[in-house]
């Protein structure tokens, strides 16, 4: 079709304005919106994350009220998810949780992956002595159990929530510069490259523009199952004391705390660990829609 | 007419672990404007590689490039981008040369954006329906990925890219050598279309010696990395002289049930080009090999005029008088 208009018309040049769809994150919103699975993971999160901001309004109490004479109480009208050793409502201290377990969540992967995809894409499309002097300092963090280094870190930064966010995030970053630098050698030598090369691009907007939205997915998988892990390694912290301090509120130190209790009683556990589990769900869901709304491929 | 780009001397090695690779070993031509040089040779023969040293995708280990007459072979990157207006290339795959997650605007529009040549969008926009249009894009395709248009429309979509800044040298780095064949003769086509209309100047880098046939002036002919013969089009056809280019010609298939072509046969297979031994590199497989051959390396020398061959016994092979 194309071809006979140009033949018949070569001067016709039509306004394609109209054709050109919206810019990019439109169109991936487009999509998003019409994954309900991930909706529902997004819609998940967002609710965690509004409990934790109105934790004050929420909570029936505070997060370090206690009521001894009422410990262990099973979940009843009173106290919804009942109480724990030191008879302090666990709904209250779950929505109080959420503030710190988020934050950690989310800002010590989010630390740990945007260093990691920097030094990443550095070695991935530098290469050479570039390449090898980063990746061998990623072998050098590797080589130590992740928790064990944050446990140095965090012992030599002093305890303290941003001590133990940045204890955490350095762990993490070898394995998104691995994954990075692993897409970026991949994307790398695709002809797209020599061709944006071949039009004067600079290494800025190619790595930007070319290479990086094409590696993009399996950062995304990572960073999404990465922030549950960051839960995880920050209530190891708290329980050796690194972390955030008795009586703050946070997911993870209540699993550890409650856990010699969990033969008697089984909410004092259950539930801190549901919020954790529920979190680090409603992410996957979120991350698997995200990552498949960003390719035009899938549609 | 004026002669737009020189090459003397070129030379390409890459170091690997077997040792040095010799893919472009002193290669020489020149190139009239608005003419079309067809690069012919088998696979790794170099062409590729001379193409992308041209343009500086690959830094050249020795030689000359000279870009309307002025010496370009050690720019800086400033006065590369500025080269890079005018010299362009034509990628061999439509399937990975296109990036997946940019539309069709977007792919033409980015040399635009990144010479600044609008500082208007509508009129940006403008110029990429117009550049659709000269390709024979249809403007509705604008905001279609890659992935969802076949294999000529994708090719059609890198030639606009190519001619966004309107240049004056195109390398065609085998452009439709992953097309079918229906759609080869279209782009073939549209290219000799846009040549005529924008004064371009190819080099056409191809396997395909029908095609090569069709659309070039000059033809190099390329054996691991060495041009073993040079000379117009037509005289090539009519008669060659170098015992690989009579080889080469003589396996191109005639679609004609009575005629009984000559196959000439080439023994064994094509060497390596790492650390190649002295001598000429064709002489392995060369029926008509001695022992000079295996010594000395041939130079290229002008048989007819306008006809150049490397080859030291290409008088006795052609049955003309020895002179020297």
């Amino acid at each position: 079709m194309a071809e006979e208009t140009r033949k018949n018309n070569p001067n016709a040049v039509e306004d394609i304005s109209m054709y050109k769809k919206q810019s990019q994150f439109v169109q991936a919103w487009d999509r998003l919106r019409k994954n309900k699975v991930a909706i529902a993971g997004l819609v998940i999160l967002v609710i965690l994350i509004l409990g934790g901001i109105f934790a004050e309004q929420l909570a029936p109490y505070g997060y370090d009220d206690q009521d001894v004479m009422r410990r262990f109480t099973a979940p009843c009208r009173e106290f919804p998810f009942g109480t724990d050793n030191l008879g302090r409502c666990i709904y209250s201290r779950i929505l109080y949780g959420a503030r710190i377990s988020l934050l950690i969540g989310f800002v010590a992967t989010g630390m740990g992956a945007v260093a990691g995809t920097i030094l990443g894409a550095f070695a991935g499309y530098y290469g050479s002595k570039t390449d090898n002097i980063i990746m061998r300092f990623c072998d050098v963090l590797q080589a130590i159990p992740s928790l064990l280094l944050a446990i140095a870190i965090a012992a030599a930064l002093g305890s303290g929530l941003f001590n133990m966010m940045l204890a955490i995030s350095i762990g993490a970053i070898p394995r998104y510069a691995r994954t990075v630098r692993a897409s970026i050698l991949t994307v790398k030598d695709q002809e797209f490259i020599e061709a944006a090369h071949a039009i004067g691009a600079s290494d800025a907007r190619i790595i930007l523009k070319h290479i990086f939205p094409n590696c993009l997915a399996p950062i995304i998988v990572q960073v999404t199952l990465g922030v549950a892990g960051s839960i995880i390694n920050a209530a190891s912290l708290s329980f050796i004391g690194l972390g955030v301090q008795a009586p703050t509120a946070e997911w993870g130190s209540m699993l550890s705390a409650g856990r010699q209790y969990v033969r008697d009683y089984w909410f004092v556990v259950m539930f801190p660990g549901l919020a954790i589990m529920t979190t680090i769900l409603s992410l996957n869901l979120f991350g698997d829609g995200l990552r498949d709304a960003l390719d035009p491929k899938l549609k | 007419m004026a002669e737009i780009l020189r090459v003397e001397h070129l030379k390409k090695y890459f170091k690997t672990p077997a040792g040095l690779l010799h893919a472009v070993d002193d290669v020489s031509f020149s190139i009239e404007k608005g003419k079309t040089l067809g690069v012919v040779g088998e696979s790794g023969c170099g062409k590729s590689t001379l193409g992308r040293t041209i343009l500086h995708l690959l830094d050249s280990t020795d030689g000359k490039i000279y870009f309307e007459g002025q010496d370009i072979t050690n720019v800086t990157k400033s006065q590369l981008k500025e080269l890079r207006r005018n010299m362009q290339i034509i990628f061999q795959d439509p399937f990975s040369s296109l990036n997946p997650r940019m539309c069709v605007s977007e792919i033409i529009q980015e040399p635009l954006e990144i010479y600044k040549a609008y500082s208007d969008k509508k009129e940006m926009l403008r110029r990429v329906a117009e550049l659709m249009n000269t390709v024979g894009l249809a403007p509705s395709l604008a905001g279609s990925y890659p992935h969802e248009l076949d294999g000529g429309r994708r090719q059609r979509i890198g030639v606009a890219r190519a001619l966004a800044m309107n240049p004056k040298f195109i390398v065609c780095d085998e452009p439709v050598s992953a097309l079918d064949v229906s759609i080869q003769a279209q782009i073939l086509n549209l290219m000799q279309d846009l040549q005529e209309e924008l004064g371009l100047t190819y080099v056409f880098i191809t396997h395909n010696l029908s095609v090569v046939k069709h659309i070039s002036d000059d033809i190099l002919v390329m054996y691991l990395g060495k041009v073993v013969e040079y000379s117009s089009g037509e005289a090539l056809f009519e008669h060659q002289y170098h015992p690989y280019t009579k080889a080469l010609l003589a396996a191109i298939a005639i679609p004609d049930i009575d005629r009984q072509n000559e196959r000439i046969l080439l023994k064994g297979e094509i060497s390596s080009p790492v650390n190649p031994r002295p001598g000429c590199r064709f002489a392995p497989r060369c029926e008509y090999c001695t022992a000079i051959c295996r010594k000395k390396a041939p130079v290229m020398e002008e048989i007819v005029p306008g006809h150049f061959v490397a080859c030291h016994h290409v008088r006795k092979i052609n049955g003309m008088s020895e002179e020297k």
